[in-house]
């Protein structure tokens, strides 16, 4: 049995006229330990998706199955970093935290919490910003709070919808290695949505790109072969690597050029001339 | 040089840091004091005070020549050209007994901000006085389990804005715990927001006058056989019922829009209904609630001098209402006084509101 199994979903918003599918016939399986990417353009459907293996949203139709269960709500099983950080602005560093370990483990005495508060915020390197509101703080930090948070409820799974987008390069490196660090402590699943193909790779056993949408669905998974744990420089002048990265490029470059192609309306402009506002 | 600090940290001390920080943010942040500046904050808003007060000045000056034209003209064709040169000769050495009545000049409404200050004094040392002399029998009363005999003399100025004050923050509060609950209850729900819609939009438009009289109808009968003090009662209750609207269509606008972020954030963490309500939508509507309470304070205030005009409840309406009947030489100008205190006070209550409002606002700031 496959630990998280979605078959044949799809998902529609809106009805009527303004029905669109955005996701359609998406088929995925993903094993226990495993650490799956999913990469795709802006606006093809992976939030959708992130919210439906969540249970945020249901699917219009087909099964998104959880160590065999249908998936019919949230769940404090499975954590989510969420792609804006939704961190609550009027609490503070810790107090974000603090609500999410007290909901997670309610039998648990304050100090118990308060220790667990302080250990995943201290796990972020944010120890000297716990009394600080989220808009004190830059968008790595939130990023961190929000990674602190949804770790310290303990998930068996942890999902990501593009945690980096927003950082720049330097802070985006420093984190990739954090979740790493975290995610092989004790071999959660993680499912890590990006649009960044070197950070999937970096980062994932599997990458798996989302054809853009309406309609999008999963197309061929990409395997990366290579040793744990791996360094960056080096990876650089991996054959493996290469090899890889060029392949799911030039997949999603395919992908790209059928969407343009698959768009060239000709559009008719209405004859205008321009008026001159010179005398 | 060592330098050593040393921190209060009892609770006086706190409470006393809380209030002076409030202070300070309730007083604008003090600018950089430079030429241009000095003229922008200072000599521009002081040049428009004397400019205001000077335009007043020459207009009350030209109404009172054209009423006192008429006076001597009245006079004239009544009784022949020797009641008008008496007539004009007791406006001119400003005798009380033929003064025109018109609007008052800047000098006579300080005058009257004067006399009223010294009435306030008089009063107070009479009150004072009234207690010292009563203190023991009042003892005795009490002992005896009667009730104590009070001052029941003429109230001050002073002493009506303070009871307009009094019955300001009870229709505040009453307008609060009235419009909040509901604009939460309102809010969470579509259905009940449809429904109640109607209602709203019916009774938020309504007049204070018709609010007091529907109050009046109601407390009047249910306050039939107890001694308690109808005109406050209604007076309080109306003010509230006139002022609630705002804050009830802010909160349940508030309630209904919480960012659907930390509606996700409330679900992923599986928060009760209870804690959702306490912990994601109410924090986050805040800002917007104090928006509406705002609102509520500032419409309480004003309404409140005109049913307190209505009610012949104690407070600044009938001060000036019974100013106006009075018809006293000063009274004009001491409408007048009334007028600027209850602007001034409005101003105030304004600001504290703002105040509060950007304290519990987490990310913008609201403006004036
Ligand atoms: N609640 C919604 N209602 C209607 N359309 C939506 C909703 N959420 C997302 N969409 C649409 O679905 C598409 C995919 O959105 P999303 O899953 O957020 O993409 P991504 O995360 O890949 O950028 C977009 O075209 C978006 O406009
Ligand atoms: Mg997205």
């Amino acid at each position: 049995m496959a630990y998280l199994e979605l078959k044949n979903v799809s998902m529609t918003y809106g009805r009527g006229a303004n029905a669109t599918e955005v996701l359609s016939n998406i088929n995925l399986t993903i094993e226990e330990g495993e650490f799956v990417a999913i990469v795709g353009f802006t606006g093809s459907g992976k939030t959708t998706l992130v919210n439906l293996i969540n249970g945020l949203l249901k699917p219009t139709s087909g099964e998104v199955l959880f160590k065999g269960e249908p998936v019919v709500d949230t769940s404090h099983e499975r954590g989510v970093i969420f792609q804006n950080y939704s961190l609550l602005p009027w609490l503070t560093v810790g107090q974000n935290v603090h609500m999410a370990v007290k909901e997670a483990f309610p039998k648990a005495s304050k100090k118990e919490i308060n220790a667990r508060v302080e250990e995943y915020v201290a796990m972020v390197n944010l120890s000297p910003a716990i009394n600080k509101r989220p808009k004190e703080l830059s968008g790595g930090m939130r990023q961190r709070v929000s990674v602190a948070r949804a770790l310290a409820m303990n998930p068996e799974m942890i999902i990501m919808d593009e945690p980096l987008g927003a950082l720049d390069a330097l802070t985006r490196g420093n984190l990739q290695d954090e979740i790493l660090k975290i995610w092989s402590k004790d071999k959660r699943t993680a499912l890590l949505i990006t649009n960044d193909v070197d950070e999937g790779i970096y980062m994932a056993d599997r990458i798996i790109p989302l054809k853009p949408g309406p309609n999008a669905t999963l197309g061929p998974e990409f395997n990366i072969n290579i040793e744990r744990p791996r360094d960056k420089t080096e990876l650089n002048d991996n054959l493996e690597y290469k090899k890889t990265r060029n392949a799911i490029i030039e997949y999603l470059m395919g992908i790209g050029e059928e969407r343009k192609s698959a768009s060239k309306k000709v559009y008719e402009l209405p004859e205008l001339t321009p008026k001159s506002f010179v005398a | 040089m060592k330098q050593s600090v040393t921190v209060v940290q009892d609770e006086k001390g706190n409470f006393g840091t809380m209030v002076k920080d409030f202070a300070i943010k309730l007083i604008p942040a003090m600018p950089k004091w430079n030429g241009k500046t000095l003229v922008r904050k200072v000599l521009i808003p002081l040049a428009s005070i004397i400019l205001f007060v000077g335009l007043w000045h020459v207009g009350a000056k030209a109404l009172y020549n054209i009423e006192a034209d008429y006076k001597i003209q009245k006079a004239l064709t009544d009784q022949g050209q020797e009641a008008a040169d008496q007539m004009a000769a007791c406006i001119a050495s400003g005798d009380v007994s033929c003064q025109p009545n018109t609007l008052p000049s800047p000098a006579q409404v300080w005058t009257s901000f004067n006399t009223l200050i010294a009435d306030h004094k008089a009063i107070s040392a009479d009150k004072a006085e009234f207690k010292a002399k009563t203190a023991a029998l009042n003892a005795t009363r009490e002992a005896e389990g009667k009730a104590p005999i009070v001052y029941t003399g003429r109230p001050s100025f002073v002493d009506q804005i303070f009871t307009s004050l009094k019955t300001v923050f009870a229709g505040f509060l009453l307008a609060l715990i009235i419009a909040v609950p509901v604009g939460v209850i309102i809010g969470l729900s579509t259905t009940l927001r449809n429904s109640f819609n109607w209602l709203i939009q019916i009774f938020k438009p309504v007049s204070p006058v018709v609010w007091l009289l529907l109050v009046f109808m109601i407390v009047k009968t249910m306050t039939k056989d107890s001694d308690s003090d109808s005109a406050f009662i209604i007076s309080f209750i109306s003010v509230g019922l006139c002022a609630m609207w705002a804050t009830l269509v802010n909160t349940a606008m508030g309630v209904a829009t919480v960012d659907k972020d930390y509606i996700n954030v409330a679900k992923v963490l599986k928060l009760g209904p209870i804690q959702k309500v306490f912990k994601v939508i109410l924090p986050s509507s805040l800002p917007l609630i104090f928006t509406g309470l705002r609102i509520t304070l500032s419409v309480a205030w004003m309404v409140l001098i005109a049913i307190e005009l209505l009610a012949q409840s104690p407070g600044l309406g009938s001060f000036v209402w019974e100013e106006f009947q009075n018809g006293a030489i000063d009274s004009n100008s001491k409408i007048i006084v009334a007028m600027f205190v209850i602007g001034i006070i409005g101003f105030l209550l304004d600001r504290i509101m703002l105040t509060i409002q950007n304290m519990v606002s987490f990310n913008k700031n609201a403006t004036a």
